[in-house]
């Protein structure tokens, strides 16, 4: 008797378990409706086009991901019938995809060559991404080159007094192979496939928080990853905040750009996202995704 | 009276029976999880082999697995840490482990050793995640001072760490094994003459000698198949390995660049490949155990 009065307590157990689950289920959907009835008023255009549907093919640069599914996700709430697709496949390949129409939008993470817009490709800025050099707090060098710090992450220089620090060598840390920072940040350096580096870290706050723990280290990461525990130098005199990477005076940083053709229309559904995207509206979507807003 | 009592009767076999079913399933599940492992482990690492050879793979000294003009996926400083990591942490755990479960079996009074055991178990309970943030925080930067490094990740700390956290295991096997012993062996050499300590190391532990090898190997699966911890303390640079220098375990290659890797490129089919590699560094160990434990029976 005892033993089933303990399975039935187990079964009763068991279901309380599973109205606990199906509550939280419930949880996500309630907080959305919440975050779309927030985003509404911002919106006017929103109540005019209600009606619009379709699929909107973006394909592109890897290191917007981000950026564009954050976009998507918002834009979601404003057009629910409207369906945002993302293909990573390199900004080279999204170039070409809106040149060829594959996809309506090409992703670039550079700027357009000088080929490329006499081919009719547009670039519409939607987004810039600085990364920031970052020193220990300890460390008495202030302001480097680019050339420096393509020298220092390729091996080049091994001491900080090379740089005018103190006699230390210096630990080179970087992120892990495939990280969009680190890609980022080889690309504007130039120094892809060159990089020697002490430790690899695989995620933006280990290498922050091993930066501040060794003074000998030098490290990058994005400027919203930065905090007081690590300095950010100046790189050639400018320091890496959002005004001079949006003012373009900070030299590692690259636009993300959306690539549309010239007279080439664009569907509703892909007018209202590039619309959307380029808006001051999505300036705090592309500052949560990690970037600083072009236009916000 | 008595319909009732077949009544109850039946009900109990029925529900006999039903745990019966339910035991047999749950067995299955357990096969089933480890035949799909295997079988998805060996798929998926097959082809990235295949197209960089399995020499090239097993015995290349340089792993770029992004580098946009010249990859290269050879695991060999991979295997090789893996290895002298494992080594280490033997080399450091296994006496200090052996002399606790001999401390706590033949030589601790009663109530020390009632305060040491749970330590030593508590021990096994802590995340590994733990261990590697303690690491992080207090021995890396330990070790960089003390011999004077630009930085402190590295294979000794990495061995440290491994070594410590294979302890609970050494100690709580061993410990077994050596109270397994018949007392009259002890009771023997005693009266022959023999010292304690010489009893407790020539006539005890030889006698379980293949409960504490068993608990070496056990403790040699557990280090090789960490992880987190050495991740975090370990530096993580593809390196050939050297005690100061910050190196790439098998492990926390998959690890750190699983979630970049695309579906479907060679780097993401490289990284299941050394998941296959580990698999069977893993197996090799079991198999051993297994003979260990036999021999153990015998």
């Amino acid at each position: 008797m005892k033993k089933i009065a303990t399975a039935a307590l187990a079964l009763v157990l068991a279901l309380g378990l599973l109205t606990a689950c199906g509550a939280n289920s419930t949880a996500p959907s309630s907080s959305a409706a919440a975050q779309e009835s927030s985003s509404t008023p911002a919106s006017e255009p929103a109540s005019e086009t209600e009606a619009l549907s379709g699929v909107v093919n973006t394909s592109g640069s890897t290191s917007m991901e981000s950026v564009v599914l954050a976009l998507s996700e918002a834009f979601k709430e404003l057009y629910p019938d409207v369906t945002v697709n993302y293909s990573g496949t390199g900004s080279g390949a999204g170039i070409e995809a809106a040149q060829t129409g594959t996809s309506d939008i090409g992703l670039s993470s550079r700027e357009l060559t000088e080929e490329e817009t006499a081919a009719g490709a547009v670039s519409n800025v939607v987004a810039k991404d600085g990364v920031a050099v970052i020193v220990n707090p300890a460390n008495g060098v202030e302001d480097l080159t680019v050339e420096q710090i393509a020298d220092i992450f390729s091996g080049k220089i091994t001491n900080w007094s090379e740089l005018g620090g103190e006699d230390m060598e210096i630990a080179v840390y970087g992120r892990e192979a495939g990280s969009g920072t680190r890609g980022a940040f080889e690309e504007i350096v130039g120094v892809v496939d060159a990089c020697q580096l002490t430790n690899e870290y695989s995620s933006t706050g280990d290498l922050v928080g091993n930066v501040a723990g060794n003074e000998n280290a030098i490290g990058y990461a994005s400027l919203s990853a930065v905090d007081d525990t690590v300095k950010a130098v100046k790189v050639g005199g400018v320091a890496c905040t959002e005004d001079t990477i949006k003012d373009g005076s900070y030299a590692i940083q690259r636009p993300f750009v959306m690539v549309t053709m010239e007279g080439v229309a664009l569907s509703d559904a892909a007018q209202a996202f590039l619309d959307f995207a380029m808006s001051p509206d999505a300036a705090s979507i592309i500052a949560a995704a990690g970037a600083v807003s072009a236009n916000g | 009276m008595q319909p009732q009592a077949r009544g109850k009767r039946a009900f109990r076999d029925g529900i006999e029976n039903a745990m019966r079913l339910i035991f047999t399933v749950c067995g299955f599940i357990a096969i089933a999880f480890v035949l799909l492992i295997s079988v998805y482990l060996i798929l998926s690492g097959l082809p990235a082999i295949k197209e960089v050879g399995l020499f090239d793979f097993l015995l290349g000294a340089r792993w770029d697995s992004t580098n946009k003009t010249d990859p290269a996926y050879g695991i060999l400083p991979f295997i090789l840490t893996s290895i002298w990591g494992t080594c280490g942490a033997i080399v450091i755990g296994v006496p200090v482990g052996i002399l606790t479960a001999v401390f706590l079996a033949r030589v601790a009074p009663p109530r020390l050793a009632a305060v040491v055991r749970p330590a030593v178990d508590l021990l096994a309970g802590i995340p590994s995640v733990v261990y590697g943030l303690v690491g992080m925080m207090v021995l890396v930067p330990s070790i960089k001072d003390l011999f004077d490094l630009k930085a402190g990740d590295s294979l000794l700390a990495a061995i440290l760490v491994l070594a410590v956290m294979i302890l609970p295991s050494i100690v709580s096997v061993s410990e077994t094994a050596l109270k397994a012993v018949p007392k009259e062996y002890a009771e023997g050499s005693l009266a022959l003459g023999a010292t304690s300590l010489e009893t407790d190391f020539k006539v005890i532990l030889p006698a379980a000698r293949s409960g504490v090898a068993a608990s070496v190997v056990l403790g040699v699966g557990r280090a090789i198949g960490e992880a987190m911890a050495i991740l975090m303390v370990a530096g993580n640079a593809a390196n050939m390995p050297g005690l100061f220098k910050s190196v790439k375990f098998l492990t926390t290659a998959i690890a750190s660049e699983m979630s970049y890797a695309s579906v479907g490129s060679l780097q993401r089919n490289a990284l299941y490949s050394i998941g296959l590699v580990l698999f069977v560094f893993i197996m090799l160990i079991n198999i051993l155990l297994n003979k260990v434990l036999k021999k153990n029976k015998e």
